[in-house]
């Protein structure tokens, strides 16, 4: 063989082994992976960005399998926020030529990944005055809204496309007169939560009882802290979390896990865990993320993501907990399981944002020093929790049944920010006053320690478009 | 009836779910478009009356007992009517795509419900002049064609009266008994 041709075939070879290895890298994953993204993606998907199948579910295929992915994670909340644009409502044809200027019956239509120079608030990767495309003669039927920009119908605390449970019209005609802050201010569901049913499990008071085999039973402490807890008052013995539904010593021992994971927590606490893992917290947890998928005869293996980390955020963080990996545990003590520290204080031990750091001293801070100090009544504290994991009755659609529930999906109320009007801020303030506060990136900074900065006309347009409206109808009766 | 141009549907494209269409189509000759949208607004608006008359104008005019409400969920109401009817037109819409309906007027509450397109601006005006008769068109609209159809959109009872002449969104307060108020628009894809 002659050099030439040897130099050939090395540079074939070489071709098919680097081609190879990408090829690979992109449908099976591993640690390749990171350098073929094809751009940064948004804040909301970056935890599970190398997770590429979770989007990409299927290498070839057209535009319906992006979308199905969008709805596979996003339906239920869009549905919950009473969407006002669904996409249901786009297929009737007689929109056909409003969808050839904006196809509103795909998510990336509007949220495009992997665009950071496009990217704005929301994730939104049209220029933002897309309002215009629709509603251009807005200014004929409300006079107040002439010669505003559209820019601004969703970027100034007016409107969103998507949620406006707390900025419609009728909503903000109702709670115009609200003060800024109510005269019995509490978050109903902490001062009244609903009566929960008994647990029908007998308590266990005594460490005798701890079902634990004799080399796991660990320090003194663990066992003092878990017969403290709720899970011990509720009856959970050792095995319930460690080696769930076995019953003889036996049994246990063969089956016991030494740090089980969330998906134990689930087995009792499933809207909790459901919740954790659609928020940043608990994403790369969620059931199908993978970092790698089997493939290709057995070399490559399903690897699941890493649980989330700190040194992975995005958000300004400390350094001492960079690498603390985030689970269940984490927050709440893996044998206290006490609710306390998830509340402010595990917050703090990572976030260290102006935002997180202003909460210290804050009007909201004192107000929590002082219920937890039984100066205070119940509901009347405001934790990071309160606002950020907010309480919500969730419903079973089937039976009506409410359960009480923490939402562990820390995003669920910044998606926009006034999702937090309804669900939490109007238990104790005002609607204008609330929607001002979200609007102004001062008084966030703050931690509202300041009075909101700036001033949201929306609810001013409202009263006096009712007013003109009323004397309209005077003049017609009187006529 | 005006712009009558009718075709063939073949049994195999009409949607099945509506008892009616069953019948119709067991005789294998196929159903005349026309025919098609006939059907499905008698079901459609004998649903409407029904719910507009036995429940909103019973529970919220006669009993008392309850309001009905354009914010059903907050308000701890009945949908309103008109609400009523979308919410099925948006079901129908996740669940097929061999027809499609709306509600639409020349005097929307709502001004996205506006007529857009030539057939319905034509349907709508023919409908309000000409009491009891019914609008039939073709149009394409995205690149596909469709045989369209308008019905008259009647005030059947006097909550429909009452609250569109007092709605603050409402362009006319004059509306009576038995008026047309708007239309529904059927369309399906012809093939």
């Amino acid at each position: 063989m002659g050099k030439s041709a040897k130099l050939w075939l090395l540079w074939a070879v070489s071709a098919l082994v680097f081609g190879g290895v990408i090829a690979a890298g992109m449908v099976y994953g591993g640690p390749g992976r990171p350098h073929l993204l094809i751009g940064k993606t948004t804040s909301g998907h970056h935890q599970i960005e190398l997770s590429c199948e979770t989007c990409h579910t299927e290498a070839f295929g057209g535009k319906e399998i992006l979308q199905n992915a969008c709805v596979g994670c996003h339906a239920a909340e869009l549905k919950a926020a009473n969407d006002s644009h669904p996409i249901k409502k786009f297929r009737d044809p007689r929109n056909a030529s409003r969808l050839e200027k904006l196809d509103a019956t795909q998510c990336v239509a509007c949220h495009t990944e992997h665009k950071p120079e496009v990217t704005h608030a929301m994730g939104v990767t049209l220029p933002n005055d897309y309002c215009a495309l629709c509603h251009q003669d807005v200014g004929e039927n409300r006079p107040s809204h002439k010669n505003l920009s559209f820019e601004t119908c969703a970027s100034a605390g007016c409107h969103n496309f998507h949620d406006n449970r707390a900025l419609y019209e009728d909503f903000l005609e109702k709670h115009a007169e609200a003060p800024d802050h109510k005269l019995k201010a509490y978050l109903e569901l902490v001062a009244n939560p609903p009566e929960k049913e008994p647990s029908e499990a007998e308590p266990i008071t005594v460490a005798d009882k701890a079902d634990a085999p004799s080399d796991k039973r660990g320090e003194h402490s663990v066992t003092s802290e878990w017969l403290a807890s709720g899970h011990a008052k509720g009856g959970v013995n050792c095995s319930g979390c460690h080696a769930p539904e076995q019953e003889t010593p036996e049994a246990i021992q063969a089956a016991w896990v030494d740090k089980p994971d969330h998906k134990v927590c689930a087995t009792c606490h499933s809207q909790e865990v459901k919740t954790f893992t659609e928020g940043k917290h608990g994403m790369r947890l969620a059931e199908g993320v993978k970092s790698q998928v089997a493939g290709f005869f057995g070399v490559f293996k399903d690897k699941p993501l890493s649980p989330m980390k700190p040194s992975l955020a995005r958000l300004e963080m400390s350094p001492k907990v960079a690498e603390h990996e985030i689970g269940c545990a984490t927050c709440h003590g893996a044998h206290d399981a006490n609710t306390q520290p998830a509340k402010v204080e595990s917050c703090q031990s990572c976030h260290t944002d102006e935002h997180s750091k202003a909460y210290t001293g804050s009007p909201h801070h004192k107000l929590f020093e002082a219920e937890q100090s039984g100066k205070g009544e119940k509901g009347t504290g405001v934790s990071c929790a309160t606002c950020h994991l907010p309480r919500f009755l969730h419903l079973d659609e089937e039976t009506y049944d409410e359960t009480l529930v923490v939402n562990h999906n820390q995003n669920f109320n910044l998606r926009p920010n006034e999702k937090m009007i309804r669900s939490v801020c109007m238990d104790c303030h005002g609607l204008g006053f609330s929607i001002n506060a979200l609007a102004d990136p001062e008084a966030i900074k703050s931690n509202f320690s300041k009075r909101p900065s700036v001033h949201i006309e929306s609810i001013d347009w409202v009263t006096k478009r009712l007013k003109a409206r009323e004397a309209a109808k005077k003049r017609r009766d009187q006529q | 009836m005006m712009k009558m141009k009718s075709k063939w549907v073949t049994a195999g494209t009409v949607f099945s779910t509506v008892a009616l269409f069953g019948a119709a189509a067991a005789t294998g000759k196929g159903v005349a478009y026309k025919d098609v949208t006939d059907m499905l607004h008698a079901v459609m608006d004998s649903d409407r009356t029904v719910y507009t008359r036995k429940v909103v104008q019973r529970l919220v005019k006669k009993d008392k007992v309850i309001k009905a409400s354009e914010y059903h969920d907050d308000d701890k109401a009945l949908p309103l009517p008109a609400q009523m009817f979308r919410f099925g037109s948006e079901m129908v819409a996740e669940r097929t795509d061999k027809f499609t309906y709306s509600l639409l007027s020349l005097w929307p509450i709502n001004k996205q419900n506006t007529p857009r397109t030539e057939v319905e601006i034509e349907g709508l005006k023919y409908v309000a002049e000409n009491k009891g008769k019914n609008f039939y068109g073709e149009e394409t609209l995205g690149g596909k064609d469709y045989f369209t159809a308008v019905y008259a959109d009647v005030a059947v009872a006097k909550v429909c009266v009452s609250c569109h002449n007092e709605h603050k969104d409402t362009p006319k307060t004059d509306f009576k008994l038995k008026d047309v108020m708007g239309g529904v628009v059927i369309r399906i894809p012809k093939t």
